[in-house]
């Protein structure tokens, strides 16, 4: 399923003196299958995009295409729900959410709201919580005994049980230790390639983006201001830098090694093991020489 | 939510927003009084008029005023029911089998009406054109003289300027939580009351679980930089009496005197 967004305006409070326009002119599609990561500083309206991508908030102009319903501004839409059951949203601190008395019950809250029989979404539970990294033995304990990292594990695996084909995610690993956000994210990105779900990822860390995007949107002030591929965005650091925003470590290390050494590596390297290859390779050649 | 004006403050230039807390508390409380004592067409025509010179005094936009007021709309709307159907004084108006409308009742539901929509209108302007923390620094200063009878008057404050500060808090959260249950197919705007009623379960819990969490940390953090009470605090904001501060009370005399003028 598509999503397309067409010269989307919001506003928030419009008509009171709490007006504030979040973001505008904003367009792009997310093709089927795709890993889109929206970067940005605080503030720059990335958090006001995903929203629009469930139907949650209406633009106060233009429109957006999910699938095949069309939510544009002014006008009322009836029964969001078959919008909502494809468009599976991790929020913010998604722990927050937890309301029910058991893990599993907890889990099985969505499914059973978009008409998925109980015993069905129980497997679905049984069969996610292994997926999120908990141990079967959690799905009878209430979510309010679980540590911080166990709660948030919970609230991802009850937005997955809806198995949306779109997943957005909104800072999903913050507030994580690093080995937790690596599995988090890995546990994603799984999902992504295995299941071919197109997955957005709202992110402050720009290693995220540049492991696991296939493209990125760069926001600032409300407006999309670059698109691309996360290799061609982070070769030109002084571009991002104007947006407040840095680039991973890696190429961050290259580009200085490159400013030092005088040598210019073939590819922007992503990743550690792409960087020692490319070290490797640029030796061998001025051996050569 | 956005729309919500309890407890907002909105932070204007206006010679409402100059004036010492203390004055407009006094001035709040007067006006609860002396609204009472309109009773006919002319003095609470006199009413309306005072407090749309308010208003415009305190420059907020009319039209988000009233829009603030849609929350409150049913409590007015049901209290001028209850006046229509209750009260039996003068001509019979209407006589449908055993519904019967006087013509006292449908005057006294209108005037019982505006009387709450003029005191919600003027209370809301309160805490639009004083800041939280003047209202209390107000309200402790004015409820002083109680200490010689033990009453805790700085706790009561800070309980006060504490509830203020943490409603557009609370009503974010309601909002944030709102949205990620909706996004799992909660719906708390269709469907049969039993459902809909269910359906706040899952708004409320976290909501609890928040402000419980919210209160803890926040006491934890007091206690951090040392908050003992008010017992031996100076305080860093002072409150200055000035001309304006009594003009603003006399003229609530004077409207207390129209109003007595006035009445039947």
């Amino acid at each position: 399923m598509d999503i397309q967004l067409q010269e989307v305006e919001y506003r928030y409070a419009a008509g009171t003196p709490f007006e504030r326009l979040a973001i505008e002119d904003v367009s792009f599609t997310i093709p089927e299958g795709v890993f889109l990561a929206v970067v940005g500083h605080t503030g720059s309206g990335k958090s006001t995009i995903i929203q629009h991508l469930n139907a949650l908030l209406r633009p106060t102009k233009g429109q957006v295409v999910i699938g095949d319903r069309v939510i544009s501004a002014g006008k009322k839409e009836k029964n969001l729900k078959s919008v909502r059951k494809k468009v599976g949203t991790v929020f913010q601190f998604p722990e927050h959410q937890l309301f029910e008395e058991t893990v599993e019950k907890d889990i099985c809250y969505g499914p059973i709201n978009f008409g998925i029989p109980e015993e069905e979404a129980k497997k679905r539970a049984r069969s996610l919580i292994s997926q999120v990294g908990l141990s079967e033995e959690v799905l009878q304990k209430s979510p309010f005994d679980l540590s911080g990292g166990q709660m948030r594990r919970v609230a991802i695996a009850g937005v997955l049980a809806m198995e949306p084909e779109v997943l957005v995610l909104d800072e999903p690993t913050a507030g994580l230790d690093p080995r937790g956000r690596k599995e988090i994210m890995d546990m994603f990105y799984t999902l992504h390639q295995e299941h071919g779900l197109s997955t957005i990822l709202v992110t402050h860390s720009m290693e995220d983006a540049a492991l696991y995007a296939d493209e990125m949107i760069v926001m600032h002030k409300g407006r999309v201001q670059k698109q691309g591929k996360p290799r061609d965005l982070f070769s030109q650091p002084d571009e991002l830098a104007a947006f407040g925003l840095s680039v991973p470590e890696v190429v961050r290390f290259q580009h200085r090694f490159e400013a030092l050494s005088g040598m210019k590596l073939d590819r922007t390297c992503l990743t550690i093991e792409e960087l020692a290859e490319e070290l490797a390779r640029a030796k061998k050649r001025g051996e050569d020489r | 939510m956005e729309k919500m004006i309890f407890g907002r403050y909105l932070p204007l230039q206006s010679p409402v927003h100059e004036l010492d807390p203390r004055a407009k508390l006094l001035f709040i409380f007067g006006f609860v009084i002396v609204v009472f004592l309109a009773n006919n067409i002319l003095s609470y025509g006199i009413l309306a008029v005072f407090t749309l010179l308010c208003i415009y005094l305190s420059r907020i936009n009319i039209r988000f005023l009233l829009s603030g007021l849609k929350p409150v709309i049913w409590i007015i709307a049901f209290t001028f029911l209850l006046h229509i159907f209750l009260t039996k004084e003068g001509d019979l108006l209407f006589n449908i089998g055993f519904l019967k409308i006087y013509e006292g009742g449908v005057r006294q539901g209108a005037f019982i009406s505006l009387r709450f929509l003029l005191l919600i209108l003027v209370t809301s302007l309160l805490t639009l054109t004083t800041s939280p923390i003047s209202i209390t620094d107000g309200l402790e200063s004015l409820l002083n003289p109680f200490k010689k009878l033990k009453l805790p008057v700085h706790e009561l404050a800070l309980m006060m300027s504490i509830s203020l500060r943490f409603i557009p808090t609370l009503m974010d959260e309601t909002d944030k939580i709102m949205k990620a249950q909706i996004a799992r197919g909660a719906d708390f705007s269709s469907g049969p009351i039993k459902e809909r009623v269910k359906a706040v379960v899952p708004l409320l819990i976290p909501l609890f679980v928040s402000a419980f969490k919210r209160a803890e940390e926040l006491a934890v953090a007091m206690e951090a930089r040392g908050y003992r009470g008010g017992e031996g605090r100076t305080k860093y904001r002072l409150l200055h009496w000035q001309g304006k501060d009594s003009a603003a009370l006399v003229l609530l005399l004077v409207l207390a005197a129209l109003l007595w003028w006035a009445r039947s």
